[in-house]
């Protein structure tokens, strides 16, 4: 199943978009402010100039006369490279200066000045304007002053302002990214703590998740933890059915098969005793199919609820063949048991290794003729620990060992043997549970040979 | 042999208490664990058959408890599981030997020879019957004196026929107690058996006598 994108991407990208608009204010409200307060700087020294030479104006009978103090243009001069215009004019008449300075839109009122911005020679100029009536040949005439200079000083300091705001911009934003990263990681962090804790899991593990979680993952592990309590409930129930149900059928089976034994020891008529042996064969081949499918329905369920631990294989073969000692016995079978010295141990189920010994060795059993004999082997190779059941009894006939493994197939030679057909298929999920291979054959000069491949550690 | 019962199932019970009586053993049958008990302060048996579901309790705690007191009487479970962890299980909580229900009488009394074998019971004292010695501990044969080496069934049937020389018994009888009832084994197919250990017994003074139309008996002149 394909993830529907990432929650840490997402908050991840979210917070940098975030970070970035307000880098983008943070460095358009530095700019604005640093521009203003350049820009202010200028218009002081621009008015303090042209006021200064406003002031030193003089009305006379002869005209108009200035005396341009030197302290204006030192003032201005002290702000670098820049050069500096001027300009006197009584309406649109020049006194002094350079008769080309664009005059303002509008009239500044008095000495109090009215800056502006204009190009002029191939520059960008501000302009400073101040009016003063003065009184020339007895009538009062309104002389305009406009100092002017160029911008060279102010736009390198603005630039210099601009890098420095786009400097703590960018420093903003990649310290926001970090931060935005680390947030992403500390919220995620209970998430992937909760997944850690639960893959952590062994199977058999169905304790309810019990550690503290941050308010917002209650309503999931809420959900969890009632899912592994139906879990646990449905588990059980399987548990205890198969057992119950073991009971419940097996023990008026064998009430009917201990009575049955009664009626045949009571008898030495021949049609009945026939008949007894049918019944008695009828309440084995119920019995045995009935086991078989509890012991298949353990198996399927096993495998997914699997309680490993190292088991050694040799004695647990042993063990295993030990309990048919009598069985074979009864019908004068040798069971041999060849398993080396050295360990050969592999971490598995034990129930569901055990189902699939025993299985082979019953088949075996069941479908060996009398004072027959049974090979059971153990040898580890290559890393796989390989367990051979072979016997000398009727074989496979025509059948392979493929379909015999099937659910319910039996084979075609053994109509008078008692079975349910499900012995190989446990055999070969065993196997399949574990990794492994199981195959079964004819083996050559009769009988059959059943191979059990299980991978090691 | 004497047996001590444990099954609180009525039918079943019953059944198996009737079977086992008429192969002339002593059946005294426990419902509960409690009468189980009672039974056990009053009298000696050979051995215990168990259930391990009882109204009032679980055989395997009851199992349990036996062998923590130090009591040796032989124990098989009679269990409704097949899985083979039960039997590591409860042969670690001391029993000796189970059987899965629904279970097989001439099985039932082989393990249980097995068992009294392995546990040198006190039901086992050695047989002589004419030049013919048998020890059931060791299931060794001789005949005057020298050692005949017997297969399992051989083993059985000899063991059936020198428990009561000179009783007939017939190949019915016989066929019950040396094959599981299901296999399909003819009456027949005791002719096959008597034969191997007839030969086996060779050279004896006791032999095995066909009594025309009824069955066979260990005589000795």
């Amino acid at each position: 199943m394909r993830p529907a994108g990432s929650i840490r991407q997402r908050l991840v990208l979210t917070l940098l978009v975030v970070a970035a608009v307000l880098s983008g204010l943070l460095y358009l409200s530095v700019r604005t402010v640093a521009d203003a307060a350049v820009e202010t700087t200028q218009d002081s020294i621009l008015g303090a100039a042209t006021v200064a030479i406003a002031e030193e104006l003089r009305g006379g009978d002869d005209g108009l006369s200035v005396d341009i103090p030197y302290a204006a243009f030192s003032m201005l001069g002290a702000t670098g490279e820049d050069r500096v215009f001027y300009r006197i004019l009584i309406g649109e008449q020049t006194v002094t200066g350079y008769d080309d300075l664009p005059v303002p839109d509008q009239a500044p009122s008095g000495l109090t000045p009215y800056f502006y911005s204009t190009a002029y020679q191939d520059a960008q100029v501000r302009v400073g304007a101040v009016t003063r009536t003065v009184l020339v040949d007895g009538s009062q005439v309104i002389v305009q002053v406009l100092v002017a200079q160029t911008r060279t000083t102010q736009d390198a300091i603005s630039r210099q302002m601009a890098n420095r705001a786009a400097a703590l911009g960018l420093g903003f934003f990649a310290i926001a990214a970090v931060l935005s990263l680390l947030t992403a990681r500390s919220v995620l962090q209970p998430l992937q703590g909760l997944a850690e804790a639960m893959g952590r899991r062994g199977p058999q593990d169905l304790r309810p998740f019990e550690r503290s979680v941050p308010l917002e993952l209650t309503p999931l592990t809420g959900a969890l933890n009632g899912f592994i309590a139906r879990l646990r409930g449905a588990l059980s129930r399987t548990e205890t059915f198969i057992t119950e149900a073991a009971h419940h059928v097996r023990t008026p089976l064998a009430t009917v098969r201990a009575q049955a034994e009664i009626a045949l020891r009571q008898t030495d008529d021949d049609a009945t005793r026939a008949t007894l042996g049918r019944v008695i064969r009828a309440v084995d081949d119920s019995a045995r199919s009935a086991g078989q499918l509890l012991d298949h329905a353990t198996v399927v369920y096993r495998t997914d609820q699997r309680s490993d631990e190292v088991l050694a294989l040799g004695p647990l073969i042993t063990d295993v063949a030990a309990a048919f000692h009598t069985t074979a016995d009864m019908r004068d079978i040798t069971i041999k048991v060849d398993v080396p010295h050295d360990t050969i141990a592999l971490r598995f189920d034990r129930l569901l290794l055990e189902s699939a010994l025993r299985n082979l060795i019953d088949n075996a059993i069941k479908y060996s003729f009398e004072d027959g004999s049974i090979a059971i082997a153990l040898k580890a190779e290559a890393g796989q620990a390989i367990i051979t059941v072979k016997d000398r009894g009727r074989g496979l006939g025509d059948d392979s060992g493929q379909r015999l493994a099937g659910r319910f197939q039996r084979g075609a030679n053994v109509e008078d043997v008692i079975g349910s057909g499900l012995g190989l298929t446990i055999v070969r999920d065993v196997a399949r549970a574990v990794g492994g291979s199981f195959t079964i054959r004819n083996r050559e000069g009769g009988g059959t040979c059943a191979i059990l491949i299980l991978p090691l550690g | 042999m004497r047996f001590l019962l444990v099954e609180d199932n009525h039918d079943l019970g019953g059944a198996v208490q009737t079977r086992l009586s008429l192969d002339g053993h002593g059946v005294d049958w426990a419902r509960s664990l409690e009468e189980a008990e009672d039974h056990l302060a009053t009298a000696t048996y050979d051995l215990i058959l168990l259930d391990i579901m009882l109204p009032d309790g679980d055989g395997r705690d009851f199992l349990a408890a036996h062998r923590r007191a130090k009591r040796d009487t032989p124990v098989i479970v009679m269990t409704a599981r097949s899985a083979v962890s039960d039997r590591v299980a409860l042969l670690d909580t001391g029993a000796d030997d189970y059987v899965t229900k629904p279970f097989d009488f001439a099985e039932l009394e082989a393990r249980v020879r097995a068992v009294l074998r392995r546990r040198g019971g006190a039901a086992q004292t050695d047989v002589a019957y004419a030049d013919l010695t048998f020890d059931p501990l060791a299931a060794s044969v001789t005949v005057g004196g020298e050692a005949r080496e017997l297969r399992n069934r051989e083993l059985r049937l000899f063991e059936i026929l020198v428990a009561a020389p000179d009783r007939i018994f017939s190949k019915g009888q016989l066929c019950d107690r040396l094959f599981s009832a299901a296999e399909a084994v003819s009456d027949n197919a005791i002719e096959v058996y008597v034969g191997r250990l007839r030969k086996k017994l060779e050279g004896s003074q006791a032999r095995i006598e066909t009594v025309r139309g009824v069955g066979y008996r260990l005589t000795a002149p």
